[in-house]
């Protein structure tokens, strides 16, 4: 096949998208990554993340690898944004897009007397996400450039977030459900292998097992769901399933398997749905995403905004044709996915969002924030606001991006204050980099089940530390806009779109749509619609709230610690490679909302929306029939202006006006009472019912139960029981033997006695000799095989 | 074809027991390893050239001969492949140099060491190609001898216990079976298995004289031969609660015997159920029977062994610090869902062959649940094998196998910690990596058949997840553990040739199984009338 013709037919150029990631994975992978060894308590080697070793030499990456893997990923993710780019501009100048669209397949699987195909399409919904996936990554990328700098393992960490963008860019090209979870899973073990990524760390590993766990259940769902669709209609293709209301139509006639009363439309809906809850990190199932934060910051931003957590979102909008079939949202009509879409969502983003009132770690009040986001977005689906969820996920995912990369950016400067600190106090000079670390693994391991039983094994290099720093913790923050500006202008740029500033941030206008859409259904007097209503505007409020305390916390008022007091990103290429990604997604951040304005939103409709609402006839057209726009309200509007400046309002009361100082208490606590403050904190004490409920039973069981019990006791008493049996008929033989043969004569046993003197000769014990009369009997029998059968003339 | 005067086939049978016997008169234990090696290649390469050669377009067996032997009691020397055992001689003819490789770790006895590898491999050769009852047993208790001896001598601690508990046990199960054999061999005068098979004119349709056989009604006669084989293959795949033998064999073998045990072996039971016991007992899977008040058929019984062995398998695993009895009880765990697969299959066989046909749905899930089932034979052999060759590399250096004594060992030894990652992501069946395309197939298949069954499978999957997790953080994660300071824990060069061709194929299989996917499905859709 010529690869230049096949590539020069936009249809296929889409295979192309993921693969600059994926080879820059391979070439890092198998090239690149190279070591070179230091010692093990070298300052090169030793950080809060990577424990001392004395006494051996430890590989870590060597400089020349360090070099090579980022520029290789770097080139592998430009490539991927710039084929996005071409893509892009070949889809948008189709005639009807959606209508038509780009695709490309290839028989991959053989399936009985059919072939399951292989593909990648693109249509107005996959426009939309690489229009924001590789930019996001690409940001990404450099920012990890200074972000992990003087990581020992930089190279493999090239490698794995080449490998995560990969599988995203194959998630959004897929053009069949079956690829689109190819993609999803290789993220979820990315996602594993990133958030372990420091993986000497108990908390580190420990939250990479919860993650995939987590997500791994329903991941199992979703593939019931997946065979479920693929057995009822043959096909896993979106085109023939999403795009084809005569499948939609015998999907929702099919009773379901098993469930009566539901149909198979239903139930394949509520398998997947639940992929996403796990994905997507909904209530019951968000508990891995904060513990997510152990990663590095740029997986963080990765899992988080561009990738693992879209994915989920996207699939739903993705199958929503087929999640809403057989009702109607924006008639009252609903079938049981989208009540379930609509009360998960709405749940989980209140749910959330209290918890993040209290969260002191920088990073785990975004995560909260996140999962309450994302609620936001399903709760949208729920209510049938496909637009819009679509819409909030694209702004979403610049902002938090940008807002993550930015607390990075925080933590590392509070790390470089606090090594300031550190280096005065010792007296020594800050500028050279030899200062070691003790390892710090006991306040950084949780204790986990596992670290139980090795415990004692590493009990002599964990040497217990005094009372850690941790550069992530609020309270040790303050005054950080002074010395890192460029950082605080954007967090704030980033901040206020997540709280939806009214008119000039994009969160606004994303949050406002979804608003819109609930209050429509609301004055139309449908339940959910006014449940999603209520619970997502106070949502909203909080949201407002928690980010003006977490922009407050940090950077408003005096330093509360003299690592706050010297934090900066200092200069050169780290401070310049994770500067850069900031302003640019600060930029979008700001600016990506107005393509979606409402056209008759008073002056800036006119402005941006001359011709109807751009963003939605785009999005539209990724479903046959384009969803009906809302009428415009004042009620939804209002009410996002009220709960974001509300809430913006009461933050800066609260945490800006009178900054906190060194060792204050949280003005919240008085306010919320200690005991919810601490309940908040806590997050619920689901964690901790999950560990008593779920882990550790199966951990008892697997060990004393399906080990210990019925195999050791019941299956092996059993046989062992058996051979007791046959061991003393044996021996009840041998004792008849005695009576009756040897009273019968001594003829035979003296035969035998001979015999077995004869026999001993052959027994020698010695296995060579049991060998060599096997292989000579073989040897024979195939001799005697082969003459008396003749094979050898016999064979045409 | 043929291959130095032999036909191709029976040199694939034949060859391997002729270097062993070889091998028993090279002492120099280089020679011995680089022969060994150098055969085994060979006879791989002659493996591929089989698979390649099959051509899946063409209807029945292919290279078959047919050579009387043993005519005084009606067997003959008929050997022939179809899609299924093609690809279970290449998977045996790819483990096996593999296996040699890995051994060359073993320092006493080299040449006896090797022989036994291959005399093995002819047993497993000769079960896969023959297509005579009565050569078929005869292979299938060759493999036996060797395998009892290379654990026996070569073994763990526990070696005697385990090798005396694998001979036994199977041996018990193949009387069984052996039985059976001369049952249907004395009753309808053959021993051919695709005469046997034809659910017309063969052993389905042997209705004895007047519905009685030797006095014993027919019906009886039959159970009692599908209990024969069917307590005998569940013992070797090994089907929940047969399988008690198998974590013990596995973990006190040597690294290349738990290799070409897991790899292979375990293969011979499920191959045994889909040529013989699902075609010549269709009536058997799918008449209704009563238990305990609860009307089901054999095929249902069998499907919820399996579930126990998916889901019981991967709690036993989770529950285990032994690196090897780890690995081993995930073979339980996956072989499982080659058993789910089966039960699909001879369910809804036996009631084709019963009604005359199924519908299509039902049809076309079986086919799938098939494919499945056996694309994950040789998914296994390529994972398992893979699992194994790891666990006994980092046992070879440290010398235990408690995995509580390890850790970090990600910090010394990256590219083992690589290979380590990817072996167990294939393992678990991570999309993109052939686990998942055959356990996708058997849960798509099953989920017709089987839906509640399919549904709690997803239980054991869902640990299977937790004791990969697991190995991979006791074995890689935490603090590199001090005690190791002064060991080599990285893979050595050795161990990395003989991990990357399994690396590779676990790769192209998953990211495009339709290479060996095609011949299988071929061969199955045809079982299945498409």
């Amino acid at each position: 096949m010529d690869l230049s013709l096949f590539f020069s037919d936009p249809n296929n150029l889409a295979w192309l998208i993921p693969i600059g990631p994926l080879l820059a994975f391979a070439v890092i992978t198998l090239i690149t990554n190279k070591a070179k060894m230091v010692p093990g308590t070298s300052g090169e080697y030793t950080d809060h993340n990577h424990p001392a070793y004395p006494g051996i030499d430890v590989p870590m990456v060597a400089n020349w690898s360090r070099t090579a893997s980022v520029i290789v990923g770097l080139v592998g993710i430009i490539a991927a944004w710039l084929i996005a780019l071409m893509v892009i501009g070949y889809a948008t100048s189709l005639h009807e897009l959606g209508h038509e669209v780009l695709s490309s397949t290839a028989g991959w699987m053989d399936t009985g007397a059919t072939t399951f195909n292989m593909g990648v399409q693109v249509d107005p919904l996959t426009v939309a996400m690489l229009f924001m996936v590789p930019l996001a990554c690409t940001m990404i990328f450099i920012y990890a450039v200074g972000y992990m700098a003087k990581d020992p393992r930089q190279a493999r960490f090239f490698s794995m977030i080449a490998l995560f963008a990969g599988a995203m860019l194959t998630l959004v090209v897929a053009d069949n459900l079956l690829l689109l979870f190819i993609g999803w899973e290789v993220m979820g073990l990315c996602s594993y292998l990133l958030i372990g990524f420091w993986f000497e760390k108990g908390s580190a590993y420990n939250a990479a097992v919860k993650a995939f766990m987590t997500t791994r259940i329903a991941d199992l769902v979703m593939l019931l769901g997946i065979a479920y669709l693929f057995a009822a209609t043959g096909t896993l293709s979106f085109r023939e399933i999403v795009y084809n209301t005569e499948v939609l139509n015998g999907l929702v006639a099919m009773p379901a398997i098993l469930i009566p009363g539901l149909s198979a439309a239903s139930l394949i809906a509520i398998f997947l749905i639940t992929g996403t809850v796990g994905k997507s990190a909904q209530f019951p199932l968000h508990v891995w995403l904060p513990d997510a934060m152990e990663g590095p910051t740029p997986v963080s931003a990765m899992i988080h905004a561009a990738a693992m957590v879209s994915a989920g979102i996207y699939m739903l909008i993705r199958m929503y044709p087929l999640l809403e079939a057989g009702g109607n949202a924006h008639h009252g009509e609903f079938t049981p996915p989208l009540l379930y879409m609509a009360i998960i969502g709405s749940i989980t983003a209140i749910f959330a969002a209290t918890i993040a009132l209290a969260q002191n770690d920088v990073k785990k009040v975004l995560a909260y924030s996140t999962i309450s986001q994302l609620g936001f977005m399903v709760a949208a689906l729920g209510i049938g606001a496909y637009v819009a969820a679509a819409f909030h996920l694209l702004t979403h995912a610049f902002f938090k991006a940008l807002l993550f990369m930015a607390s990075g950016a925080v933590i590392h400067g509070m790390e470089h204050g606090e090594h300031h600190v550190h280096a005065h106090a010792h007296g020594q000079d800050h500028d050279e980099d030899v200062h070691v670390h003790p390892p710090a693994l006991a306040a950084h391991s949780k204790a986990g089940h596992h670290e139980a039983e090795t415990e004692g094994a590493h009990e002599e290099h964990g040497h217990h530390e005094e009372e850690h720093f941790d550069p992530q913790d609020m309270m040790n923050m303050g005054g950080l806009r002074r010395t890192m500006p460029v950082t605080f202008v954007t967090f704030l740029i980033g901040g206020l779109s997540l709280a939806g500033l009214p008119f000039i941030t994009a969160g606004f206008y994303s949050k406002d749509e979804i608003l819109a859409d609930a209050w429509y259904g609301l004055t139309h007097g449908y339940g959910p619609h006014a449940l999603v209503f209520i619970l997502l505007a106070l949502a909203a409020f909080l949201t407002a709230f928690y980010t003006m305390r977490q922009l407050g916390l940090t950077f408003w008022g005096e330093p509360r610690s003299e690592a706050a007091k010297h934090a900066n990103l200092g200069k050169g290429l780290v401070s310049f490679t994770m500067t850069l990604p900031l302003i640019v997604l600060a930029v979008f951040a700001a600016i990506a909302g107005f393509i979606g304005v409402h056209p008759d939103l008073p002056i800036l409709g006119a402005i941006f929306s001359p011709n109807g609402n751009p963003f939605h006839h785009f999005i539209g057209a990724t479903l046959v029939v384009e969803p009906e726009g809302i009428p415009f309200n004042w009620m939804p509007v209002l009410t996002s202006i009220v709960v974001s400046v509300g809430g913006l309002l009461c933050g800066y009361l609260l945490y800006w006006r009178k900054p906190l100082v060194a060792g204050q208490r949280d003005p919240l606590i008085s306010i919320l009472g200690e005991q919810m403050h601490t309940t908040l904190k806590n997050k619920y004490y689901i964690d901790e019912v999950y560990t008593a409920v779920f882990i550790r039973p199966a951990q008892w069981f697997s060990k004393n139960v399906a080990y210990e019990f019925i195999d050791k006791g019941i299956i092996d008493g059993f046989l062992h029981f058996v051979a007791r049996l046959f061991t003393w008929l044996g021996d009840f033989i041998k004792v008849l033997n005695k009576w009756l043969i040897d009273g019968v004569g001594d003829g035979i046993p003296e035969l035998i006695a001979r015999f077995g003197f004869w026999l001993r000769g052959i027994q020698s014990g010695r296995v060579q000799q049991y060998m060599l009369i096997v292989a000579f009997a073989l040897l024979v029998l195939i001799l005697i095989f082969a003459l008396s059968t003749g094979v050898m003339q016999a064979a045409p | 074809m043929n291959i130095i005067g032999v036909d191709i086939l029976s040199f694939l049978i034949i060859s391997p027991a002729i270097l062993a016997a070889v091998l028993l008169f090279i002492p120099n234990k280089w020679i011995a390893r680089v022969a060994a090696l150098v055969g085994a290649t060979f006879i791989g390469g002659v493996a591929a050239a089989v698979f390649f050669a099959y051509n899946s377009s063409i209807p029945g067996y292919q290279l078959e001969l047919t050579v009387p032997w043993f005519e005084a009691i009606g067997a003959s020397w008929h050997i022939g492949i179809d899609g299924v055992s093609a690809t279970m001689v290449l998977l045996t003819g790819i483990l096996t140099p593999l296996a040699v490789l890995i051994s060359w770790e073993v320092e006493e006895r080299v040449n006896v060491h090797m022989a036994l590898i291959l005399f093995f491999q002819t047993g497993l050769m000769g079960t896969f190609i023959v297509l005579d009852l009565m050569v078929f047993f005869l292979f299938y208790e060759i493999s036996l001898v060797p395998m009892y001896f290379i654990i026996n001598q070569w073994g763990g601690p526990n070696r005697k216990y385990a090798s005396t508990k694998f001979f036994i046990y199977s041996l018990g199960g193949s009387l069984g079976m052996l039985l059976a054999i001369q049952l249907i061999g004395g009753s309808s005068g053959t021993f051919d298995m695709v005469a046997l098979s034809n659910p017309t004119t063969g052993w389905p349709a042997f209705t004895g004289e007047g519905g009685t056989f030797l006095g014993i009604p027919v019906e009886t006669v039959k159970t009692l031969a599908f209990i024969g084989f069917f307590v005998a293959f569940c013992i070797k795949v090994p089907v929940w609660p047969f399988h008690t033998w198998l974590p013990d064999a596995h973990s006190e073998a040597p690294t290349a015997g738990s290799m070409l045990l897991a790899g292979v072996m375990l293969k011979l039971g499920a191959y045994g159920f889909l040529r013989i016991v699902i075609p010549f007992f269709p009536d058997i899977w799918a008449n209704p029977i009563t238990i305990v008040g609860i009307e089901m058929t054999w095929a249902h019984i069998f499907a919820i062994l399996a579930l126990m062995g998916i889901v019981f398998g991967a709690f036993a695993a989770f529950g285990q610090t032994d690196i090897k009895r780890l690995v081993a009880y995930s073979s339980v765990n996956h072989m499982g869902f080659v058993a789910l697969g089966l039960a699909g299959a001879a369910l809804v066989y036996g009631e084709t062959v019963l009604k005359g046909s199924v519908d299509a749905q039902m049809n076309q899930s079986a086919i799938l649940a098939t494919n499945g089932a056996v694309l994950q034979m040789f998914n296994h052999g390529l994972s398992s094998a893979g699992m194994f060759l790891l666990a006994g590399a980092v046992y070879h250096k440290t010398h235990t196998r408690d995995m509580r004594e390890y850790g970090g060992f990600w910090v010394k030894a990256p590219i083992y910690g690589g290979i380590f990652i990817f072996m167990s992501m294939a393992s678990l069946g991570l999309p993109g990596l052939n686990g998942f395309v055959s356990e996708f197939l058997v849960v798509r298949g099953s989920w017709m058949i089987f839906t509640a069954i399919t549904a709690i499978a997803m239980v054991g999957l869902l640990f299977t997840g937790s004791y990969i997790l697991k190995g991979i953080r006791m074995v890689l994660h935490g603090p590199f553990n001090l005690h190791w300071k002064d060991y080599n824990l990285e893979i050595t060069p050795r161990e990395a040739v003989a991990i990357v061709p399994l690396m590779v194929l676990i790769l192209i299989t998953g990211l495009a199984p339709n290479w060996i996917l095609s011949v299988i499905n071929a061969t199955v859709t045809r079982i299945f009338g498409g």
